[in-house]
């Protein structure tokens, strides 16, 4: 097991690399650079800032001095952001996102996964089309609609939550952004819950369940679920990655300072040290949640195992 | 056995399936009683309802099934039962084993965990008393090494040891009934002789009654004291097994009975010349390995083999699964890489590629077991057939293919109006035709078989293994008839390749392996292989 670890994070290593490489080329390819944007800089100043930084050297020697930095650690300044360095701005963002995502998740998975087992137990009947009525909506409301909604009637008309701000953290600023976070993947959880318990109910050894007696509670809850679970295993983890490095259309409707917004912003700005760094991040937190799932899934399915 | 109280009737049993094409009813009001400590065996067909009317006697029929008609156990009504008193006697009462010991455990759980829950659902045994019950139960069903596998998944286990903790599971709560639906069908036939035996031990042991549902009439000759023949949802005959055995009331129980493979065949001539040949054949197959994953495992599958099929000859390739009789077929016919010496007539076609392979391939032909899987099912019956003659004989007209077609067709007893229709149409037998017409086609001189007949119903097999004779007779043809099947083999293959674990342990002409096998192996096999005109065991 600590071997497979172990040789999983290596893999890491040229997947990374890999990742870092055709990033670091690819934002170079897009025309225009980091300070030639409508900011009416004097060719002079925009001369003294491309050679402080650099950019005036080869590509490929620009590229070695990225990778030193990026292995002792240091993700650079942002070039549009001058007064932070790239790992001050995730320092100070990522914990928000990641809160938010977390919550979301968690969120997703507990409602999502009660939502279709009520389906599949209800296959065919009121309560199972409901729930695809819900994830269908789920699924198909884009979260620039769900957001405002939310807006409008819990904070405009029934003053339930404020309309946007991180106050601080408070709870009360979480609810309206967490929520619009997770209606989507609630419909995604329930529809794969829905359809892994219809599968997992036909099964054998339900059959063989039920034909010993056995309970309700035990046949459904400790033989049918337990196996329903493994596809909303494999799912948590480009899911995880995807929800805890933020969300643009979140943040910017709820004015939350996250780093969601780093991506387009950063993209847009030919800010290149920050568009690395949020390529740096998504990628670790993509490997970093699959190994997870791995281990998970080999916990829950003693057929899966490591060695 | 005296004759003791009826502790389990079946009044007017209906059941009915709501399918997309309507109404469909498997069981068409039916009658079974089953008494204190006897073996009641319910015999048919697949689709004769056999396996349906017990489901529906333990209400694990599917959602879209609805079952009519008294089931009484000790004068209680099953199917009026509540949900709560029903799981009081199933489990406890009534319990139950299925055909597919592979999946019928939980794979998520140990043995141990699983075979204690119904001891303690039922019993209400704390938790290390239901261990001790458990770890019993593992004993009486001879599985060794019982401590460490109340630790084991099912997973790492055999098909028959997981059928022997079926077993074990079903008579945990010392039941009344067990009904055991077709519990051997899916294993090989030394381990399915294990597994009867097993069972009529424990009965003699817990003494209770047992009803087999069973397209096995070997198994109904040997164990049943009394059968019911079901066909199309009805039950036409019952009675005694030695009676109905010896005098057989109803047409179709004859036809059952008659339904056996028989008949042999005769060598070809010593001097006929060897069509196909194998010299140290050898297949390995590499498993796991790659990028940082560690020295790759080697299964050898099939070791240095060695086969000559003469023109007209059957030979017979025999072992259970896993032995790699399906393995040699297809290094034979080129379908897989493999080391040593292949020719075909005069031609070493051992380095032969695709390219240099293809205009070999249609004296070449191969019929796979599953008639279902190897028809594709977009296409219509006649492109199927036909499909060989466009690669192998691409000068013929559409008209002359059409012709070509539905001369195949009625070679193989099926109307040639079929070639407009698609596969999903036929029955597994009419599709087996099918699979046999597109070799056939092609006017082959070498086919190999493997396992033709092993999913169809044995009234279906008997009526192939006919088809097969007859063409080979017409056609002077070689066959390669792999299988599991010893009364199928037997009535096709006048030499027997005996194969375990990838080598032959023995080989011969056919009727001197069923006189007189050598190998203690083949005895096993031999004596495994249920044989319904050997008399039954006395209880």
């Amino acid at each position: 097991m600590l071997r497979y670890v172990f040789r999983r994070l290596l893999t890491a290593i040229p997947t990374l690399f890999v990742i870092v490489t055709v990033a670091f080329f690819l934002i170079r390819v897009a025309p225009g650079g980091p300070f030639n944007q409508e900011r009416g800089l004097s060719p002079e100043i925009r001369a003294n800032l491309e050679a402080q930084f650099g950019l005036n050297d080869p590509l490929w020697l620009q590229y070695v001095h990225y990778l030193g930095n990026l292995l002792r650690g240091s993700f650079g300044p942002s070039y549009n952001l001058p007064d932070f360095t790239v790992t001050e701005l995730f320092a100070k963002g990522l914990p928000i996102s990641v809160q938010l995502g977390t919550s979301a998740l968690v969120l997703a998975l507990v409602v999502g996964s009660i939502l279709g087992t009520i389906a599949a137990l209800n296959q065919n009947k009121i309560a199972d089309y409901s729930v695809i009525a819900l994830a269908t909506a789920g699924s198909t409301i884009p979260t620039f609609v769900i957001a405002p909604v939310i807006q409008l009637v819990f904070g405009l008309s029934w003053k339930l939550l404020p309309i946007g701000g991180w106050g601080d953290g408070a709870l009360i600023n979480k609810v309206g952004p967490v929520l619009t976070l997770a209606l989507p993947q609630i419909a995604i959880v329930a529809r794969l819950m829905r359809g892994s318990m219809i599968e997992s109910l036909r099964s054998h050894h339900i059959r063989t369940a039920r034909a010993l007696g056995l309970s309700d509670w035990s046949v459904v809850v400790k033989h049918a679920l337990r196996g329903a679970v493994l596809p909303i295993v494999s799912f948590t983890g480009p899911a995880a990655a995807a929800l805890l490095t933020g969300s643009i259309i979140v943040e910017t409707i709820f004015s939350i300072p996250g780093v969601g917004r780093y991506f387009v912003d950063a993209a847009l700005n030919r800010d290149y040290t920050l568009v690395m760094g949020t390529v740096v991040v998504i990628a670790l937190f993509t490997i970093v949640f699959n190994l997870i799932v791995d281990l998970l899934y080999a916990v829950v399915d003693p057929r899966v195992r490591y060695d | 056995m005296t004759a003791s109280e009826t502790i389990l009737s079946v009044k007017d049993l209906r059941v009915r399936f709501q399918t997309l094409d309507g109404t469909v009813e498997a069981v068409k009001g039916i009658n079974i009683k089953v008494n204190a400590g006897e073996t009641v065996a319910v015999v048919g067909e697949s689709g004769s309802g056999k396996s349906q009317t017990m489901m529906a006697a333990m209400s694990l029929l599917s959602s879209n099934g609805e079952a009519t008609g008294q089931v009484d156990y000790r004068g209680q009504n099953l199917l009026t039962m509540t949900k709560g008193e029903l799981n009081k006697v199933r489990g406890r009462k009534i319990s139950m084993i299925f055909q597919e010991p592979m999946t019928s455990l939980d794979p998520l759980y140990t043995i141990g965990n699983q075979l204690m829950e119904p001891i303690r659902r039922h019993r209400g045994l704390s938790g290390a008393a239901a261990r001790e019950e458990a770890l019993k139960l593992l004993k009486l069903v001879h599985i060794p090494d019982p401590e460490r596998r109340m630790k084991s998944y099912p997973h790492e286990m055999s098909g028959g040891q997981r059928q022997r903790v079926m077993i074990a599971m079903a008579l945990a709560n010392d039941p009344d009934i067990l009904i055991a639906d077709e519990p051997t069908t899916a294993l090989d036939v030394t381990i399915q002789a294990q597994i009867l035996m097993l069972l009529a031990e424990l009965q003699r042991k817990l003494g209770m009654a047992i009803v087999f549902i069973t397209h096995d009439l070997g198994i109904v000759r040997r164990f049943a004291d009394r059968v019911y023949v079901m066909r199309q949802g009805e039950v036409v005959e019952e009675g005694a097994a030695e009676a109905l055995f010896v005098n057989p009331q109803h047409a179709y129980t004859k036809m059952l009975l008659a339904a056996e493979p028989t008949g042999s065949k005769a060598a070809p001539p010593a001097n006929a010349p060897v069509l196909l040949e194998g010299r140290n054949v050898e297949v390995v197959f590499k498993i796991g390995g790659g990028f940082l994953g560690g020295e790759p495992l080697m299964l050898r599958a099939v070791d240095k083999i060695s086969v000559r099929l003469k023109r007209n000859q059957t030979i017979g390739i025999v072992g259970e699964s896993g032995s790699g009789k399906s393995t040699l077929g297809r290094a034979l016919l080129r379908l897989l890489p493999s080391d040593g010496v292949i020719r075909f007539g005069d031609r070493d076609i051992s380095e032969a590629d695709r390219q240099a392979m293809r205009p070999l391939r249609r004296e070449l032909q191969l019929v796979f077991q599953d008639p279902f899987g190897s028809l594709s099912p977009r296409m219509t019956v006649g492109q199927v057939i036909t499909e060989g003659l466009l690669v192998h004989e691409p000068s013929l007209t559409g008209k002359q293919r059409d012709q070509r077609a539905v001369e195949a067709l009625r070679e193989v007893g099926l109307d040639p109006n079929a070639r407009n229709r698609y596969p999903h149409e036929f029955s597994g037998g009419q599709r087996q035709r099918i699979a046999i017409a597109r070799a056939m086609i092609l006017k082959p001189k070498v086919v190999v078989l493997d396992e033709p007949t092993s999913a169809l119903d044995r009234s279906v097999q008997k009526q192939i293994v006919e088809l097969l004779r007859k063409l080979q007779a017409d056609h002077e043809l070689s066959y390669l008839f792999i299988s599991h099947d010893l009364a199928v083999v037997r009535a096709m293959a006048d030499y027997i390749i005996v194969m375990k674990q990838g080598k032959i342990v023995e080989e011969g002409p056919t009727q001197e392996i069923f006189d007189n096998p050598r190998e203690a192996y083949t005895q096993t096999l031999m004596n495994a292989a249920i044989d319904s005109t050997r008399f039954r065991v006395s209880a």
